[in-house]
């Protein structure tokens, strides 16, 4: 599956360890909530980079206490419909201050860009191959925004504010 | 009114730009129908029994003569010569080419309007009062925090994939003129002890499948909570709404399996963490988009003139509309006129581009030039000279929107029907005409009095047959279409459910059921009680007795 991470096709170190797998000797590993919630320490013995995918069900309150830890958060969309990750998304940004790589994986398309990224993901499992390409041009196709996000836009209102008075 | 700015402007010129690249990929075939069906879906294209059908948001029910000029040219240009206003206060278009599509969406957004979330599992289209800013009976313009509403919720990111379709109400008048208890978020504008401007809150109401009148969440929010406040609920309902069921993921679901309480409480505790956060309301904010709602320059108008007395005397056709088609206006010398979709056999919340250009001339030869559109699917001219009606009903006339049937039994809100909608299990348009021709007299109507008739032509509850005080409910049985009715809905803040009153009517059968209730309310009613009134003193049985004592 092709990862586009700031804006280009980029390579995926990341082991994803299943339940039930052997968790690799090496390497950066992908790990669902079950897997550390088990093999917490485990995982933290191994003294290499940790990730963690979250189902649609668990609050990103499970891993406050740890979220330093991890240097990947994965949230998965089942079908493009799902929105319950754009509140986890914006809950781990903007309330736990979750700084690392946020990644969405599943039924990620193109006409989402935009959304994920206002909401915080910075990395994408894409599905159709015109991703790295479609993925400028759909951040580029609406410049106002309305909501404050942790996205780093400015939002409609504000640029109002800031406005110099009409002569 | 409200007016865009160049970050308004911008943004929906550019949502234009995208569709119509996504229109391009659609027909160069990049794109299959099921991968643009949700990009449609986003931007109120439908696509239905015959053709595909184009729903334009009327922010808050608020136009311009300007606005409704460029609706009347759609209409012509680039459909049938007409349109359909609908419950949610939108307009319909029935007859789009995909093609034109974003010349359309071009065309409006000329005049500040778009179609942005009047479908998909989005927040859509604020529901105002039709009467917000003129209603002698109001609290506060709720005109200001629908705008606020619409800004908010315009491609909100976190809540463009919501378990399903999410609808917000707002009333500044203790009247409800909004429906707002059957809204997934009613609002009603409310003062706090120093007089300061807030909100109660209202959750979980709504019709469809399953109708559900909302229970209160918050007595008093103040103004400048009030978008932390409503995305607490949106983040709540997005993260623990159901999804696994169609027919079960609106918000009532959720707050009838939680308990109000619980769900009060999860909304809470969420709010807690972010009410004094960045979505808290500037006043500077709050002021910008007051200002565009100051009334307009009142005339200081005397008090009705001679010439309207005589009027009076001499037209009882105009009494009659006078009485049913205006209502009190905060200002001296100034009414609200009602302008009847409803003509005798005609298709509810249906206009010509004549009759909607005939409508923005006279809102600006008989006000400020702004148009309302209500739930009911009729227009609002909201600034009319008391002196004057009698002129404005003269014109209304020869445009055949002068019908004086406001709030009577001919004023049937009622859903496209089988006529249109891949949904419906029967058709609705044509039981309306019937009932429509069948009490065609004015001074029968005005004699049966307040009465309010729905029709929807399935169980998704389009034209609000569970809140009408008559409700009419298209089912098939077998292939053939009945109708099944309910008694006693309400859709005001004494908001009710109508009950059913037995086994459903033929198509040949529902007119006559119609005047047999209406029939048997006119014997048993008691001096000054509205249909409802007599319903809520004795329930179901004399009306059952009637409908059902022959068979």
């Amino acid at each position: 599956m092709p990862l586009i991470k700031n804006g280009q096709i980029a390579d995926d170190p990341w082991i994803a360890v299943a339940e039930g797998e052997t968790i690799p000797a090496t390497g950066a590993v992908l790990v669902p909530y079950s897997v550390w919630e088990r093999q917490r320490e485990t995982l933290l013995s191994r003294n290499t980079p940790i990730g963690i995918a979250l189902a649609n069900d668990q609050p990103p309150a499970l891993i406050e206490a740890d979220i330093a830890r991890f240097e990947l958060i994965a949230l998965n969309f089942p079908t493009f419909k799902d929105g319950r990750a754009y509140s986890q998304a914006r809950l781990l940004r903007e309330r736990h201050g979750y700084t690392g790589e946020l990644r969405a994986t599943g039924n990620v398309l193109r006409d989402q860009f935009l959304f994920l990224q206002r909401c915080g993901f910075n990395a994408f499992e894409v599905t159709t191959p015109d991703g790295a390409a479609a993925w400028g041009a759909a951040l580029a196709e609406i410049s106002v925004t309305y909501q404050p996000t942790a996205d780093g836009r400015t939002t409609a209102s504000l640029r109002r504010q800031s406005r110099p008075a009409a002569a | 009114m409200y007016r865009y700015d160049e970050f308004d402007h911008t943004l929906v010129s550019e949502r234009v730009a995208q569709f119509r690249d996504q229109v391009r990929r659609r027909l160069s075939g990049a794109l299959s129908e099921d991968e643009f069906k949700p990009l449609r879906l986003m931007n109120g294209l439908y696509l239905q029994l015959h053709a595909y059908m184009l729903r334009v948001a009327v922010p808050y029910g608020v136009l311009s003569a300007r606005q409704m000029r460029k609706l009347a040219h759609i209409a012509r240009r680039y459909d049938k010569g007409y349109g359909h206003f609908t419950t949610r206060q939108n307009i319909q278009y029935n007859w789009p080419r995909l093609e034109e599509v974003p010349d359309i969406l071009e065309e409006l957004a000329e005049v500040e309007m778009h179609a942005i979330q009047t479908s998909g599992n989005t927040i859509r289209n604020t529901t105002a009062d039709p009467f917000a800013g003129v209603a002698a009976d109001e609290i506060a313009d709720p005109r200001i925090y629908a705008e606020l509403i619409r800004q908010w919720s315009t491609l909100h990111p976190e809540f463009s994939f919501l378990p399903r379709k999410f609808k917000i109400a707002i009333t500044g008048a203790p009247h409800d003129r909004a429906a707002i208890k059957v809204h997934d978020i009613g609002i009603a504008m409310r003062r706090g002890p120093d007089g300061e401007p807030g909100f109660e809150i209202w959750v979980g109401g709504g019709q469809g499948r399953t109708p559900v009148i909302a229970k209160r969440i918050r007595e008093f929010l103040p103004e400048p909570d009030l978008l932390s406040y409503v995305e607490a609920i949106l983040r709540v309902y997005n993260q623990f709404g159901r999804r696994d069921n169609i027919y079960k993921a609106r918000i009532k679901i959720l707050v009838n399996d939680l308990g109000i309480e619980a769900f009060a409480e999860a909304v809470e505790a969420e709010w807690r963490a972010t009410r004094d956060g960045t979505l808290r309301l500037p006043e500077s904010e709050i002021a910008r988009i007051a200002q565009h709602f100051a009334p307009p320059d009142y005339d200081p108008v005397p008090a009705p003139s001679a010439d309207f007395a005589e009027h009076r005397l001499a037209t009882p056709e105009f009494v009659q509309w006078v009485r049913s088609n205006t209502a009190p206006h905060k200002q001296p010398g100034y009414s609200i006129v009602t302008i009847s979709l409803k003509p005798e056999g005609g298709i509810p919340g249906d206009a010509t581009a004549a009759q909607m250009e005939a409508v923005a001339d006279l809102s600006e030869v008989f006000g400020f030039g702004e148009i309302r559109v209500t739930k009911e699917q009729n227009l609002v001219l909201p600034d009319v000279k008391q002196f004057e009606l009698y002129a404005l009903w003269e014109a209304l006339k020869r445009h055949d929107l002068a019908t004086a049937n406001i709030g009577l039994l001919t004023d049937i809100i009622a859903c496209p029907g089988l006529d249109y909608c891949n949904l419906a299990n029967a058709r609705s348009i044509p039981i309306a005409q019937q009932i429509s021709r069948r009490f065609a007299s004015l001074k029968q109507l005005h004699d049966i009095g307040g009465l309010t008739l729905n029709i929807s032509g399935c169980i998704n509850a389009c034209g609000h047959h569970h809140v009408g005080n008559i409700g009419i409910l298209g089912v098939d049985k077998k292939g053939t279409e009945f109708y099944q009715v309910t008694l006693g809905g309400d859709a005001g803040m004494d908001a009710a459910l109508g009950d059913i009153v037995g086994p459903a009517f033929a198509e040949d059968a529902i007119v006559d059921a119609v005047e047999t209730i209406v029939t048997t309310y006119l014997e048993i009613r008691q001096d000054g009680e509205r249909f409802i009134d007599t319903y809520r003193r004795t329930g179901l049985a004399p009306f059952k007795e009637t409908l059902y004592a022959a068979h």
